[in-house]
């Protein structure tokens, strides 16, 4: 008996469930934004949009080119990076050198006219769409039933964040990027095209969040206002992460979603807050974040 | 090398002005560099040799006049482009990565011409590095970080070199290994110019010399105007 309620089993591993799956989309989006402020030290406000747009793309294969979840799970992130990367080569491209405050507000306009367009055209109310065939149905555990699709999105999202990780820290692709990351000036002066770097590396980091947005979508529906939702806890867990950090933004993404879960079981009134507490408190104890690196 | 190549220089440098943002620093500098030689720019701080460097690898802010790369003008060109018509550069503060390792450091500069040093050559030059190569690209020592600033871009193919005070603050056995590496690879026929401060390092290894002065080349001469009375007018120059 904690706080004056009983908990059983069931609702303590649903919670763990719940909180696994939100970390799965808390880590991808921060990752992704990880990603795009190591290489180009700018916060994009536009991931939300991108994340929605990702699951309206996986929408719109099914319904309009019959393609299903599994060319989504590829199409959508080649579609909505490219549409990053041509915002990067057209509007981030000539804030370049500038306060990161204007590539902020740049985003953040961006996100704002994204979303806008999508809420006009399909209203606010969401589209189902549909778990594929092959991951519906659920496993008893025994302790628990484990809908098929949570474990895939879970299992999924773990790979993805491990992979993102392995080919930044290790391969020789990764080293180009910490190297530009580092010292642009003296990597473009050993031969290497910076400026497509950048472009290729926020498509990537937009890619990441479309990702997010196709797994979402049979959980979620598919809503204009699905990344709004969301992005305000992805941003205080970059925080409590710190900015720039590949593994700080995982770790904390999944372990964010566990203790939000957590909280719903024990404290159900704090459940919303709980991130922003987290945030004030790490803020207050280490500035840089918990893998942040002190500038 | 063909002998097109062989009948002009290497680098001709004319008319060079550079500025840092408002600050107007080379006022027209005009040298040249010839195949197979190496060639030292002297002059006080603030001379202007590290931004000819940077000048001519297209990293200052902003710059006119002209430089010809094996007869190629690069002044309009982007750095990434001028490194990849084989110019390469071993900057002043070494630039070493740190969020590299060091093997990653030695790898980064990609192939830009067939011919470029192998690993084992490069680690009969610099044996330290070999047994570094794990380490991250801050753990280095001064004299590892110059060594492998100066590795790095020996694999790549590129046949002209630029040295900014490889020498600056390191021990006179290092000092001394540099030597023995740049006399290497001018037998090999590479190509080089250096920056330097200490003329007389800079006298064992050199062909010729410039003197910049205020953001132009001062005076010119070669091994052969060595003698005791211009070597009074130069240390005059230099202030030594």
């Amino acid at each position: 008996m904690i706080f004056g309620h009983a908990i059983t089993a069931q609702q303590l591993f649903g919670q763990l469930l719940i909180g696994l799956i939100n970390g799965s989309f808390y880590a991808l989006l921060s990752l992704g934004l990880a990603v795009i402020f190591g290489m180009l030290n700018i916060v994009n406000f536009a991931h939300g949009a991108l994340y929605m747009m990702g699951a309206f793309v996986a929408y719109f294969l099914l319904h309009e080119l019959g393609l299903n979840y599994w060319w989504a799970l590829i199409g959508s992130p080649l579609v909505v990076g490219a549409f990053g990367a041509l915002i990067e080569r057209t509007l981030l491209v000539r804030l370049r050198g500038l306060d990161p405050l204007y590539s902020l507000l740049l985003t953040f306009g961006v996100a704002l006219m994204i979303q806008g367009l999508f809420q006009n055209y399909f209203g606010a109310s969401g589209m189902p769409y549909a778990i594929p065939p092959q991951l519906s149905g659920a496993h008893n555990l025994g302790f628990m039933f484990l809908p098929n699709y949570r474990a895939w999105v879970i299992g999924f999202s773990a790979v993805v964040c491990f992979a993102t990780w392995f080919l930044i820290e290790k391969t020789r692709i990764g080293a180009y990027l910490r190297a530009a990351t580092e010292n642009p000036t003296m990597t473009r002066a050993f031969g290497l095209d910076v400026p497509r770097m950048i472009t290729l590396t926020y498509g990537f980091g937009v890619g990441l969040a479309a990702l997010a947005g196709v797994l979402a979508a049979p959980i979620n529906q598919v809503r204009p206002g699905m990344g709004a939702d969301i992005i305000a806890v992805v941003f205080a867990v970059v925080v409590i992460g710190g900015m720039g950090s590949i593994l700080g933004s995982i770790i904390t993404g999944f372990t964010l979603g566990v203790v939000e879960g957590l909280t719903k079981v024990f404290y159900p009134e704090a459940s919303n807050t709980v991130v922003f507490v987290i945030m004030a408190v790490v803020l207050l104890i280490k500035p840089a974040g918990l893998f942040g690196k002190v500038a | 090398m063909a002998m097109a190549e062989a009948a002009g220089p290497t680098l001709a440098v004319s008319g060079l002005q550079a500025w840092y943002g408002e600050s107007h620093v080379l006022h027209g500098v005009d040298f040249e560099v010839r195949p197979g030689e190496v060639v030292t720019l002297l002059g006080r701080n603030g001379a202007g040799k590290t931004t000819t460097l940077k000048a001519i690898m297209g990293i200052v802010g902003k710059r006119s006049g002209s430089v010809a790369f094996a007869g190629h003008e690069t002044i309009g060109l982007s750095s990434d482009r001028v490194a990849r018509l084989g110019v390469a550069i071993c900057p002043e503060e070494r630039a070493i990565f740190s969020s590299l390792s060091v093997r990653e450091n030695l790898m980064l500069p990609p192939r830009v011409a067939p011919g470029g040093l192998t690993l084992e050559r490069i680690f009969a030059l610099f044996p330290n590095l070999a047994e570094r190569l794990a380490s991250g690209g801050g753990k280095l020592s001064g004299g590892e970080q110059q060594m492998l600033a100066i590795a790095r871009i020996l694999r790549t193919g590129a046949r002209f070199l630029m040295l900014d005070e490889p020498t600056e603050g390191l021990a006179p056995v290092i000092i001394r290994q540099i030597g023995h590496t740049i006399a290497e690879l001018k037998r090999e026929g590479f190509t080089i110019l250096l920056v330097e401060q200490n003329f007389r390092f800079a006298a064992t290894v050199s062909d010729r010399y410039y003197v910049m002065e205020h953001g132009r080349i001062g005076v010119a001469f070669g091994n052969s105007d060595l003698d005791a009375n211009n070597m009074e007018k130069l240390h005059v120059r230099l202030g030594v």
